[in-house]
């Protein structure tokens, strides 16, 4: 499986729920939260099953709460697509 | 002891239709008879027996609302929010004129979100469950132009939706106008509607009313006798109404007109020997208004282009108002039938007749027959003083409507 980058991470953000009107989506947002962005809890669950989806990662409704920044989110990716962990 | 009610008045107006995305543009059509109806383009139309709608075209939603709203908003709720910032930019309404509780919003829906869910199902069973969009959930309903408008607008106050096809638009200005005199100050309200994809259109060609005819000049002439059929439509308005008293306090810039009177009734099952409720719908309307047939100077008729809806509301309104006693008109036929969209448009119609002293003229129609008895509005815009106005508003399944605008003198 790939590993996802922020990049790809912002561009399924905007794809799910649309981008950020002050083009905050572009600067350093690893660990800015979800909410202060304007991804809403529906968002997530938008954005979660695209990752389910594309990378092949099941990402379980119940921790989607826990994914609350960019970090939180490629953690998750990358660790169950890395063959090491 | 009769109550003296404050009155309810159209402070705003954001109007979206096929023939014109504004108010005025739209006016200026109707009284130039310029008709948005054509061969439906959104999808190829060629295998289906219906291919003339009224389509709004030259509209890019992404214009108009932020990107976030774009992937959780089906085509008429995205019609819906452009026509309620429409209808506040008009009011001149700004977040600070009222607290969040102070206003409300009531809309009308006939169709959800049909475009939306058509997709959405597509992927459901071309890709399974994990693939439909969770903005599905809400995105296709019929609740969800009072829900988008809310949030979007911090609308905090009473909510509602009405479902009752063509006749909800009007029903959404009644409830609009009880919720203003049961104390909520402000109430953004209409109706919208779009159904123009594969499957909402079958759905719409499955009730049975449609037009089959190809001429899109020839294919909706209601109260003709050649009448065979609607052509439908999409679009709607959207309307601030406003207690006469806050409309002052916060000096509205505009007061199109009061909404003055409202009812509903339902029709007997098919096959009773009671008549239908139309006349009895218009009848309470005046009633609640306070006026006669008398102090009407016209009405815009549900025009349903099916000979027998027709017939039935041409009864009506020569029962009420006595043989040819009234302008008749039907300036729909330049867009098609709107469902929720189309009795809050006529309303706009009402509304501006009042300040250009004019009736808009029912575009098409050239034969009315003669035992029909009514006084139809054709060819061209009739001048003339015009203060006070009954809508008429038809659903599918026994739904009749009625409002009463008149207009208010200058202060």
């Amino acid at each position: 499986m790939p590993q996802m980058t922020l990049d790809d991470l912002r561009r399924l953000l905007i794809e799910c729920a649309g981008e950020t009107d002050d083009d905050s989506l572009s600067g350093d947002i690893l660990d800015t939260d979800f909410t202060s962005l304007g991804y809403d809890s529906l968002a997530m669950l938008e954005t979660a099953a695209r990752i389910t989806a594309d990378y092949g990662v099941p990402v379980p409704d119940d921790r989607i709460p826990q994914l609350t920044t960019p970090r939180a989110v490629l953690d998750l990716v990358n660790a169950a697509a890395s063959p090491s962990s | 002891m009769t109550q003296q009610r404050e009155a309810v008045l159209v402070t705003g107006i954001g109007l979206i239709a096929p023939n014109g995305a504004g108010l005025e543009p739209y006016w200026a059509a109707v009284l130039e008879g310029r008709s948005g109806i054509g061969e439906l383009t959104r999808f190829d139309a060629a295998r289906y027996p219906v291919r003339l709608a009224g389509q709004i075209d030259a509209f890019d939603a992404a214009e108009h609302l932020p990107s976030r709203l774009l992937p959780q908003t089906d085509v008429s709720t995205r019609y819906a929010l452009v026509a309620a910032d429409w209808a506040l930019a008009d009011a001149k309404i700004g977040p600070d004129d009222f607290d969040d509780y102070e206003k409300g919003v009531v809309t009308a829906n006939a169709s959800g979100g049909f475009e939306f869910t058509h997709r959405e199902f597509h992927k459901l069973w071309s890709q399974g469950p994990g693939a439909v969009s969770v903005y599905e959930s809400y995105a296709w309903f019929y609740a969800v132009n009072t829900g988008q408008i809310s949030l979007r607008n911090g609308l905090r106050g009473p909510g509602s939706a009405l479902v009752a096809e063509q006749a909800g638009g009007l029903d959404a200005l009644g409830h609009a106008r009880r919720t203003v005199l049961r104390g909520t100050p402000m109430v953004v309200t209409g109706g919208v509607d779009s159904a123009l994809d594969p499957w909402g259109w079958v759905a719409q060609i499955s009730g049975g009313r449609l037009s089959t005819a190809t001429d899109p000049s020839r294919a909706y002439l209601p109260f003709d006798a050649h009448a065979r059929g609607y052509v439908p439509g999409e679009g709607g308005a959207i309307l601030v109404v406003e207690s006469a008293g806050a409309a002052a306090r916060r000096g509205a810039p505009h007061v199109y007109g009061e909404i003055a009177g409202y009812a509903t009734t339902f029709d007997p099952p098919p096959g009773s020997p009671r008549p239908p409720g139309l006349r009895r719908a218009a009848e309470l309307a005046l009633a609640d208004a306070g006026m006669t047939p008398d102090d009407i100077d016209v009405v815009f008729a549900d025009a349903s282009g099916v000979p027998d809806l027709d017939r039935a509301e041409a009864e009506a309104v020569s029962g009420l108002f006595g043989p040819c006693g009234v302008p008749v008109t039907a300036p729909k036929t330049l867009t098609g039938r709107l469902y929720a969209g189309g009795g809050p448009v006529d309303v706009c119609a009402a509304l501006l007749s009042f300040r250009d002293a004019v009736i808009p003229p029912t575009a098409g129609t050239t034969e009315v027959p003669e035992d029909y008895r009514i006084d139809l509005v054709r060819g061209a815009p009739r001048p003339g003083p015009v203060s006070s106005a009954l809508v008429l508003a038809r659903g599918k399944w026994g739904f009749n409507s009625a409002v009463v605008v008149r207009a208010v003198p200058a202060p």
